[in-house]
């Protein structure tokens, strides 16, 4: 079955200021005890976002003005630390379907494209200008082109970066690369007879 | 221009370009634990797929395991769902799995290479972002996510990218009272928590050479909290002479074959680096934590960051950090209050950590109103102290011993901190909120340190608390 491709991304943004924002602030670890992803969306952030009496403290994603944005702008280093894919999965899960930054994790910008959420860098510059802009216009609709390499919002546009692999897996339809994988079945077999594995002895 | 051990075991395991341009990449081991598996297996499940080389895939429980008592159900619901939900499908799919009734289970960076899965050249996979341990083999090992976990269930394969490689080279002596865990923490500081984006780091020079393997992962487990995925050291006698007669290490004849090709795998000494950094082995201090990421830390002897002294966005960074941790611009780091005292992790949490925090415990009391709780890395290493007296010293000086699991490292379990406790820590983030109260302070730094904060109550330098005591490394 072909998966949808990812050519652009629109809609209202929301911007999270501060770099080195970790998977454990995204999704705190107590969220992590479940066996599926459903519900996540309400973790998202949680611990930034509430008391622990369970009232809402100010932060963007409580801030009505921003409800529904599909694109969300960050810092540098968004996702570090844990693996944990449940943390893109809340993000995708409250809404989102693209984030711009100034730079990604590595594990937390792998999990994101599979699901096929694109994270695009641009400089620091180009990120502010644009916060800005929502700032003043909640409302602005944001178009995140995934083949043109480009952010355009208002009267203005600004170029942005993803590895070739990244973008051709989303403009393609290839995100989830499951089905690729499967197709190498003769090489995958010639390399489990080939390649050493742990057995007890 | 010969080549990286990265180059050489990169070429062996890649299988094809896939069409994106990605290379699809052959995982020799994958290592499972109860936290980021479940969704796997129900998406292959949702797919019709089975694990294609069950043979291949090691199964262990230790985020959610409670420490003070295996008696089951466990207290918490969600964590014995967790664990049932894992039994269930390691028995559906035929994995083995290290249970806690198999005298084996561990934190799964510890248990592999205590059991001697975990060999050089070897592609490792684990849904777990600290899998960069199994480097310390010169292994290639991989942190993925559970759609790659996914993957590798039904095709042993995954698709990724090629890194670069940045060799650091550690060389000289190191001084009394400065263990691998000031190197990695001196390393991440110097380097930044995102340094290593897009590398492998490839660890050698003396230090190194000397280091015990447990040294080795101790330095390799935090390789990402500089950004760096994959962190290795190369294989040479000290690897050889840990992995022989471990349980799922070759024997006899087979043996001998896997000792050469895994001399043949080390790097070229003419290989190519991307980048290459050099650090004085004297320059290392004993090292902490300031802040609420790892490369927020200076030596023992120095003050935190005065935020006025930094343009943005260091200022506001360096602001939001010392307001989580309470503490003042500039001020000194030693001799704040300890509320909590750590040790264990797949960090620090090895037999090698537990004698040597022994050595300098023996004979001394964790300070009134202290905390303190140690926590083995696995059953073998809770064995191996019980065995050798280490459980009794750390009894004796007031530390609750418990069983092994990841426990207070990221309090998925009962062990937490509550409040706005401040605890120095053997383990390896200091993430707000790591440690299970949103509140929470955390400040790493060696088991050493660990112990000269639980005696005194204090963050303290090791150096003054147990002066001649200590040796160099
Ligand atoms: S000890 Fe901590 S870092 Fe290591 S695997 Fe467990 S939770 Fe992760």
């Amino acid at each position: 079955m072909p998966l949808e491709a990812i050519k652009q991304v629109s809609g209202r943004a929301v911007y999270l200021p501060g770099d080195d924002i970790d998977t454990d602030r995204i999704t705190p670890a107590r969220y992590l005890k479940v066996v599926t992803f459903d519900g996540l969306g309400e973790a998202l952030f949680y611990d930034e976002r509430f008391n622990p009496d369970g009232s809402e403290k100010p932060h963007p994603l409580n801030d009505p003005r921003f409800k529904g944005a599909r694109i969300m702008l960050v810092g540098a280093n968004f996702g570090c630390g844990s693996s944990r894919e449940h943390a893109p999965q809340a993000i995708y899960r409250a809404g989102f379907r693209a984030l711009v930054g100034e730079s990604f994790a590595e594990i937390f910008f792998g999990n994101a494209t599979t699901l096929s959420m694109p994270c695009v860098t641009a400089p620091k510059a180009d990120i502010a200008a644009l916060a800005r802009a929502i700032e003043e216009d909640p409302n602005l609709i944001v178009t995140v082109d995934v083949e043109r390499l480009e952010v355009r919002y208002a009267d203005k546009a600004f170029k942005v970066n993803l590895p070739p692999t990244a973008q051709k897996a989303l403009v393609e339809g290839r995100w989830d690369p499951i089905a690729d994988l499967l197709e190498a079945s003769d090489l995958i077999e010639e390399a489990h007879a080939r390649l050493p594995r742990a057995t007890l002895s | 221009m010969g080549k990286s051990l990265y180059e050489k075991v990169w070429e062996a395991h890649a299988l094809r370009t896939l069409p994106n341009g990605q290379t699809q990449l052959f995982i020799d081991v994958h290592l499972i634990h109860e936290v980021t598996s479940p969704q796997a297996f129900g998406m292959l499940r949702d797919l019709g797929l089975k694990v294609r080389y069950p043979e291949r895939t090691f199964a262990t429980v230790d985020h959610i395991v409670p420490t003070h008592s295996l008696a089951e159900p466990f207290e918490d619901p969600q964590a014995d769902e967790m664990i049932r939900h894992l039994r269930k499908n390691v028995a559906e799919h035929g994995i083995t799995f290290f249970d806690v009734t198999s005298g084996r289970q561990g934190i799964v960076h510890v248990i592999g290479p205590e059991n001697g899965i975990t060999q050089p050249g070897m592609t490792i996979a684990c849904g777990d972002s600290h899998t960069s341990t199994h480097g310390a083999f010169g292994a290639i090992a991989f942190g993925i996510g559970t759609t790659q976990v996914r993957d590798v269930l039904a095709t042993q394969t995954m698709a990724v990218s090629k890194l670069k490689v940045r060799r650091i080279n550690v060389d000289g002596r190191l001084g009394p009272g400065v263990y691998a865990k000031d190197v990695i923490l001196h390393i991440i500081r110097t380097l930044g928590v995102n340094g290593g984006i897009g590398y492998a780091y490839e660890y050698g020079g003396s230090v190194f050479d000397r280091f015990s393997m447990e040294e080795r992962m101790t330095v390799c487990n935090m390789s990402i909290e500089g950004g760096a995925r994959i962190g290795y050291v190369n294989p040479d006698q000290t690897t050889f002479d840990y992995l022989k007669g471990r349980p799922y290490a070759p024997k006899g004849e087979a043996w001998d074959r896997a000792v050469e090709r895994w001399k043949a795998l080390a790097s070229d000494p003419d290989a190519h680096y991307d980048d290459v950094v050099n650090i004085r082995a004297e320059d290392i201090a004993p090292t902490v934590t300031w802040g609420i990421n790892p490369g927020q830390g200076c030596a023992i002897d120095e003050r935190v960051p005065d935020p006025a002294h930094y343009p943005e966005p260091q200022r506001a960074a360096i602001e939001e950090a010392l307001a989580h941790m309470k503490l003042k611009p500039g001020q000194p780091i030693k001799g704040v209050k300890v509320d909590v005292a750590f040790l264990g992790s797949c960090t620090n949490g090895r037999i090698s950590d537990f004698r040597e925090a022994a050595k300098y415990l023996k004979g001394r009391k964790v300070a009134p109103g202290v905390r303190a709780i140690a926590v083995p890395g696995s059953q073998q290493v809770a064995k191996q102290c019980e065995e050798e007296g280490i459980a009794d010293i750390f009894r004796e000086a007031g530390f609750e011993w418990r069983g092994a699991g990841c426990s207070m490292c990221l309090a998925m379990n009962p062990d937490r901190l509550v409040g706005d406790e401040l605890c120095a820590s053997s383990s390896n983030r200091n993430f707000k909120g790591r440690q299970g109260s949103a509140t929470g302070r955390t400040v790493l730094m060696s088991p050493v340190m660990v112990v000269a904060a639980a005696v005194t109550g204090r963050i303290s330098d090791a150096r003054e608390v147990f002066g001649a005591e200590l040796v160099g490394a």
